[in-house]
């Protein structure tokens, strides 16, 4: 945490759907480098701020800055400079683990040669040479998983969202996630992560947990467990969710 | 423009790899243009008619206000020469011309037989059968009751003929309807469920996040669609033309070009169903439901207008597909051109507009 440059400002965050507030008046900052966890239950906001935060959504009111880009003003440089997964793992079943690769490289304007020698070298590392002409959907689910992160950072952006990038996959899989996602961080990517697994929260360098669309606590896993005293993240959650 | 290409060409993966995709975009042309061969249809009221009385006399008289009363026929307008009846008809309003000969009541009384010409549009083949047969029944019914009851043996022929389509061809009916058909499937209902997948599988989201602007990422998506559409379209066209020897009266490139205009309609309304649509299911149901069914029914395919109730009539003005058949049938049959046709033309370019500016505006709101 030797590094203080923020490359996620969110100042007064309000977003409404007709009268029901899903982010209300959220405050925070995100700093380069760091594996931001942002944890809430289901229908607490989470989705609806990532969604803000990735250019999919415009906030009702408030100013958000990614990557030093005004997320309202300056969406075209915002989304050159970040990388997005989804919960659903979205790779097109239909094409081969290449053809994706390709595809998504593509659609960044990134050149067809660099394309491809980076190509050759992901396969290498999630050792996925001899099934790189499979189609997706003949893979198992945690496979997807990887190529669908593998691809969202393939750009090399500043900033990669992760919208629940482990549901539905099994514990020793998303352990093995963790570990890509201790790479990309090493590597100089911040990781914006939203998950409701609390376990994962510990993984996290800095977390922020989201309650009814406010954000109710925003510190290390340690000194949050400290804060609400608390053994582990599960109680420290509880305890948040039951406050109200 | 790499990226966009490699974009339309992940589109037509997508396309090439789904056998039902395939067999949807090219085994419906020719399976329909089959099926629909055969056609039924029954009743016909308000008929707009028109009458070349060239004798004026009490009998022509007569007869005219039996067929004028008779409710299945509506006196468009009095014709005052042979070559009127050719202009009447390329109007496309009147759907029948009676002609009575000169000095009709004389050479009945003199020869005790008269003649009458009915000549039908047949570019409508049922419509133009019914009608005819129709108009003889009034004729005949009116020698029966008004002349032999009086003791009179007259005998009043009419001849019929046929305009544009002499032999009644079903084909001439059932071409224009399954392009119309066909292109609203593979344009508007393909389009709409892909998009719907995009969103569906989370894709869209990906690619709505990327430097990707949401235009060409529509583009794109709707290029292929329009290009296999338009190749389904001349497939049509080249099926009806060599096998069933549909006449191109016209101009083909017209054709082709208010053929391309419907598919553009088509597209900008698969896209607005997409909008309003989460997944391929909902896409497909308010597909086959708000357009297969209603093109089926409602646009004068299978069904003559003339016989509906007036509240499907009034339904059948907002159908795309009403204005293409009357416009293939124009330039096909009668060999139009767009003075006949620009009103036709004008509604399917306006609600291609409206579609796209409805679709823009649905998409604003989904980002807000």
């Amino acid at each position: 945490m030797e590094n203080h440059e923020n490359i996620i400002e969110v100042r007064n965050l309000v977003k409404k759907f007709g009268s029901f507030i899903a982010n209300d008046n959220l405050t925070f900052n995100v700093k380069r480098g760091e594996i931001f966890g942002f944890l809430g239950a289901n229908g607490a906001g989470k989705t609806t701020a990532i969604k803000i935060l990735s250019g999919l959504s415009f906030p009702t009111s408030g100013e958000v800055k990614v990557a030093g880009f005004d997320v309202y003003k300056e969406r075209e440089k915002v989304k050159k400079n970040i990388g997005y997964m989804s919960q659903k793992f979205s790779l097109y079943e239909d094409l081969t683990v290449r053809e994706n690769i390709r595809f998504y490289g593509g659609i960044y304007g990134l050149s067809n040669k660099y394309i491809k020698e980076k190509t050759e070298s992901l396969l290498e590392r999630l050792k996925m040479n001899d099934i790189q002409n499979s189609l997706i959907s003949s893979l198992p689910l945690g496979w997807k998983q990887k190529i669908a992160f593998s691809v969202a950072i393939f750009h090399n952006p500043k900033i990669v969202f992760l919208d629940e990038p482990t549901g539905g996959v099994d514990p020793v899989t998303r352990r093995d996630f963790w570990e890509m996602i201790y790479e990309t961080s090493d590597s100089g990517i911040t990781v914006f992560v939203t998950t409701h697994y609390m376990d994962e929260a510990e993984y996290c360098d800095r977390v922020s947990i989201m309650d009814q669309g406010r954000i109710e606590g925003l510190d290390t896993p340690e000194e949050l467990k400290k804060q609400f005293e608390a053994k582990n993240m599960d109680e420290v959650f509880i305890k948040i969710a039951r406050k109200q | 423009m790499n990226r966009f290409f490699g974009f339309v060409k992940k589109e037509f993966h997508h396309i090439f790899r789904d056998y039902r995709t395939m067999l949807i975009l090219f085994g419906m042309p020719i399976s329909q243009i089959l099926i629909f061969g055969y056609v039924v249809s029954n009743e016909i009221t308000d008929v707009k008619i028109g009458i070349f009385d060239k004798s004026k006399d009490n009998v022509t008289q007569e007869i005219t206000n039996k067929i004028t009363s008779s409710g299945f026929f509506i006196l468009h307008e009095n014709l005052n020469s042979d070559k009127e009846i050719e202009k009447a008809f390329k109007k496309g309003v009147i759907r029948e011309v009676i002609v009575f000969e000169s000095d009709f009541a004389k050479k009945l009384e003199r020869d005790g037989t008269a003649g009458i010409q009915i000549i039908a549009d047949a570019s409508d083949a049922n419509t133009a059968n019914i009608v005819s047969n129709y108009t003889k029944a009034i004729i005949n019914s009116y020698v029966k009751n008004e002349l032999f009851a009086k003791g009179l043996p007259y005998e009043i022929i009419p001849e019929v003929r046929m305009l544009y389509n002499n032999s009644l061809k079903g084909v001439y009916m059932f071409v224009p309807g399954t392009m119309a058909l066909i292109l609203m499937l593979v344009s508007a209902m393909m389009t709409s469920i892909s998009i719907a997948r995009e969103k569906e599988m989370g894709t869209m989201e990906v690619l709505l996040v990327s430097p990707l602007r949401p235009l060409p990422i529509v583009i794109g998506k709707v290029i292929p669609y329009m290009v296999l559409s338009f190749i389904n379209a001349v497939v049509i066209i080249a099926l009806s033309y060599f096998i069933f020897d549909m006449p191109i009266r016209g101009n083909i490139i017209f054709l082709l070009l208010e053929t391309l205009l419907f598919i553009f309609m088509a597209l900008s309304l698969g896209i607005l169903i997409s909008t309003a649509s989460n997944s391929q299911l909902v896409a497909m149901f308010i597909s086959m439901f708000a357009l297969m069914l209603p093109t089926m029914l409602l646009s004068g395919f299978i069904f003559p207008i003339e016989n509906m109730p007036k509240i499907l009539q009034w339904l059948s003005t907002i159908m795309p597909a009403r204005y293409f058949i009357i416009i293939v049938k124009n330039i096909m049959i009668k060999g139009s051109g767009i003075g006949v046709i620009w009103k036709e033309t004008l509604i399917i370019a306006g609600m291609t507009v409206f579609f796209l500016v409805m679709s823009i505006k649905n998409f604003k709101v989904r980002l807000e």
